[in-house]
């Protein structure tokens, strides 16, 4: 064995660091770091959703509208003309001795501008009350879409923002068309559960009445959710909605259907026991996502805030409903901006295409090395076998994922990286033309190299980091193989392998085989 | 072995002018179909759908089209065959909102009996993130270029990098013009792919300048273009030997890498029959264009090094006190 040196010190940590740490993902082991692989190689759903955050400010609309009117009610005072449109509320007060208190109430309300004419109020959200609304409704829908996720129970769904109000969802394990479709239709899933009265003194004529007709007495027209030609007139601001629902869950009719059971909180019971107290013999519409599922005649006060969702469902429907209905209603709809979905068997494929392709192109550098460098060749070969592992290593430490292009950059690093060796070999090859001992060659031969390989690796790596930072998605990966594989090089391909060389100082010096050692005659 | 063992010096430059006339020719080639054929833009950056479909045998294209018809959601759809008979690819421009059923959803659907497959993929991008998507890829392509002018400018003097640079929109110009006579669909990976040529050429080009920077400083030649063919020349064998190797894993990922990663593969191809070409006959001759001054550089750097040895000296008497 030759002498120690800082290099191969350095070079052999390097090498113990990069199997030690790539022995979890190798084996897939339990234990340990692990490469995560990306959707395009196990397969999965990647989707990029955007947010109707207008929706969310109108939502907000009119549930002030709704509070509004519950207070006058709750004190008798008497409005009229209550209406709303995207982002205000007005009304007209009929007794003007009430006007202090309504102010009063009106104040309370966060982030609205109230002006009063006469007896006309109206009450305007400000614009930052707007744009908090709409953050907030982003926040909520990650929110929401995460707690879905994670009761539906796949392994570690990824949802984060994206921009102003774009949500990031990637799922992987979703091995079939169906399992994806259901995945979808739980996070797109609005889940606004409406309370709202039937109004009985004009539903005779629903049929033959316009939206516009209805929304003159404040009425919307509804669809039933079994049989969409059966329509509902109902009072279009809801006696509650889902923000008071503290649970859901699965339960069964006597007939053995599924149905869901919810609870409301203790103001919705209070609002709910008073509505129904009052309303007896009238009926009330339960309103899932602006479909009536059912209207059950009120036949008496009903206290305990407990009600029942019955529907046409399978228990699987029921289950994903009661889930979404439990994470909250989704205050503004989302849409899809862009989808990639990857089937599992796809994935393997392109596992198995890249391998071959990495093996093969290894193997062909690997030869070719050896027959043109000798034991010069052979040392490349090492450094370059140590920064395959010292990629694997790295990046199962942070967790990165191995897309199909991060493997297309491992692939071309095998290519790149022996080149540091190839210049190196190169200038040492001059040297010893040059008449050189084999020892001064290899030192000069290093340090002549050394700012080309620099220069030519930091331009790179220039191309690689702007990569990473404009690039998305699976592009990512291959900036961050790329780059890995650069920097590890440094230490195998110029630190280790001179290292070697430094060790094998007495053997080099007593063979003087030119041949041998770097593939050349004399 | 020591196949590229060159011991004569090249005259390189004395043939730059067929090697401009071939990279002109190229070059309008490659912009004549740019601006004729164009850029065959996939759904990543141009917005639509992508549904990619496995039969058990080979696929029923025929019955598939006619299938497809009856839904004007399928309007314009081509359907090609993709790597083998058995697998095809539907695309389309149009795109659907809405999360819960999309088209990949309804291409699944309408696609019932026709026998016996599986969706394999489905891309839906949106027009307005395709549209992102480009400018942002614009925008990588234009960054990388700029941070690299810089380097290079910092390290050796603007010339070079204004020479580097020449060579590297050389070098994408005919890749894009490559992709475009091939008729590839330029997505993500395409752009990936070039940016690793630009990468790739830089490097190429970055040894050869490394050597005439070393040739200019450490000669007492005057003659530019003397250090340059010398350059070439000593650098040949690096330059044959790393392309070599580098084509063969480009070469085994274009043959094995699988349809997914074909037009990657292509790409890289291309570009590095191009970039090892440019660096030799397009970055080195435009540096002796530039009219690269040899003589005022050995100036330059008596100065600076006149100036470090200032710097030197007063640092000397300041530590040891004399001011």
């Amino acid at each position: 064995m030759g002498k120690l040196n800082y290099r191969i010190v350095i070079f052999s940590l390097a090498i113990v660091f990069g199997i030690f740490f790539s022995v979890p993902s190798l084996f897939q082991l339990q234990d340990g770091k692990k490469v995560t692989l990306g959707l395009d190689l196990q397969g999965g759903l990647h989707m990029l959703l955007g947010v109707k955050t207008e929706e969310a400010t109108k939502s907000r609309i009119k549930s002030i509208t709704a509070s509004i009117k519950r207070f006058s009610d709750r004190k008798d005072i008497l409005i009229d003309e209550l209406k709303f449109d995207e982002s205000s509320v007005s009304f007209a007060l009929l007794d003007a001795d009430d006007t202090k208190q309504m102010k009063e109430y009106l104040a309370e309300i966060d982030g609205a501008k109230i002006s009063v004419n006469g007896e006309v109020f109206s009450l305007i959200l400000t614009n930052e009350e707007i744009a908090k609304t709409e953050e907030e409704a982003v926040d909520q829908a990650i929110e929401t879409i995460r707690n879905r996720l994670d009761q539906f129970g796949l392994a570690e769904p990824v949802v984060a923002r994206q921009g102003k109000d774009k949500i990031l969802v990637q799922l992987a394990g979703i091995k079939t068309a169906e399992d994806e479709q259901r995945a979808r239709e739980l996070i797109s899933r609005a889940a606004k559960l409406e309370l709202m009265a039937v109004d009985e003194d004009r539903f005779a004529r629903v049929n033959n009445m316009s939206d516009s007709d209805a929304a003159e007495y404040g009425d919307v027209i509804l669809a039933d959710a079994k049989h969409p030609a059966i329509k509902y007139l109902v009072k279009e601001i809801p006696i509650l909605d889902g923000n008071m629902l503290t649970d859901a869950s699965v339960g069964f009719d006597k007939n053995n259907r599924p149905l869901i059971n919810f609870k409301l909180n203790a103001e919705g019971a209070e609002i709910f026991g008073d509505f129904t107290g009052k309303n007896v013999g009238k009926r009330l519409a339960v309103v899932l996502d602006g479909k009536v599922y059912s209207a059950p005649n009120i036949n008496e006060r009903i206290g305990g805030g407990s009600g029942q969702i019955s529907g046409n469902y399978t228990v699987m429907e029921a289950k994903d409903l009661s889930i979404a209905l439990r994470s909250g209603a989704l205050l503004a709809p989302i849409y899809l901006m862009e989808k990639r979905s990857v089937g599992p068997s796809l994935g393997a494929d392109s596992i198995k295409a890249s391998m071959v392709a990495l093996i093969g192109g290894f193997i062909l550098v690997i030869i070719f090395m050896v027959v043109y460098y000798r034991l010069a060749g052979i040392i490349a070969n090492i450094a370059l076998v140590a920064n395959l592992f010292i990629i694997l290593a790295v990046m199962s430490l942070f967790g990165a994922t191995l897309t199909l292009p991060g493997m297309a950059g491992i692939v071309l690093t095998v290519g790149m990286a022996v080149d540091a060796n190839v210049i190196i070999s190169e200038r040492i090859r001059e040297l010893i033309y040059e008449g050189k001992s084999m020892h001064r060659a290899i030192e000069d031969g290093y340090s002549n190299a050394m700012r080309a390989i620099l220069d030519a690796n930091i331009t790179t790596l220039i191309a690689a980091v702007v990569l990473y930072v404009y690039g998305t998605g699976a592009i990512k990966g291959f900036a961050i193989t790329i780059s890995i594989g650069i920097l590890a090089s440094m230490i195998t391909a110029i630190l280790g392998t001179q290292g070697i060389y430094q060790m094998l100082e007495s053997k080099i010096q007593k063979s003087k085989n030119n041949r041998l050692w770097f593939g050349i005659k004399g | 072995m020591e196949f590229f063992r060159y011991t004569k010096t090249f005259n390189f430059m004395g043939k730059s002018k067929i090697a401009m006339v071939l990279s002109i020719v190229l070059l309008l080639g490659s912009y004549l179909l740019l601006a004729t054929k164009g850029l065959n833009y996939g759904v990543d950056f141009a917005g639509g759908t992508i549904v990619q479909v496995k039969y058990d045998t080979v696929a029923p294209i025929d019955t598939m089209r006619e299938k497809l018809k009856s839904n004007e959601i399928f309007a314009g759809a081509t359907i090609t065959e993709f790597g083998s008979p058995d697998e095809v690819v539907i695309r389309m421009k149009t795109t659907t909102g809405n999360v819960t059923v999309d088209v990949g959803d309804i291409t699944r659907e309408s696609l019932k009996g026709t026998g016996n497959y599986e969706i394999r993929r489905v891309d839906i991008v949106g027009p307005t993130v395709g549209a992102e998507l480009k400018e942002k890829g614009i925008m990588s392509l234009l960054l990388a270029i700029i941070g690299i002018l810089i380097y290079v400018a910092f390290r050796f003097e603007w010339r070079f990098a204004v020479a580097s640079i020449f060579a590297l929109i050389h070098d994408i110009s005919i890749a894009l013009g490559a992709i475009t006579l091939v008729g590839l669909d330029v997505n993500l990976d395409v752009l990936a792919a070039l940016l690793t040529i630009l990468g790739y050429s830089l490097n190429d080009t970055i040894i050869v300048f490394d050597r005439i920077r070393e040739g200019v400083s450490g000669s007492k030649k005057t003659d530019l273009t003397d250090i340059v063919n010398e350059s070439v020349t000593r650098t040949l064998a690096r330059t044959t030997l790393t392309s070599l190797t580098t084509f063969f894993v480009v070469f085994t990922l274009f043959m094995f890498g699988g349809e997914i990663i074909h037009a990657f593969a292509f790409t890289l191809l291309v570009g590095v029959v191009v970039g090892t070409y440019s660096s030799i006959f397009v970055a080195s001759p435009i540096l002796i264009w530039f009219g690269f001054d040899v003589k005022n550089y050995h100036v330059k750097l008596a100065q600076k090094a006149k100036r470090e040895a200032e710097k030197q000296r007063m640092r000397d008497q300041y530590e040891s006190g004399v001011m």
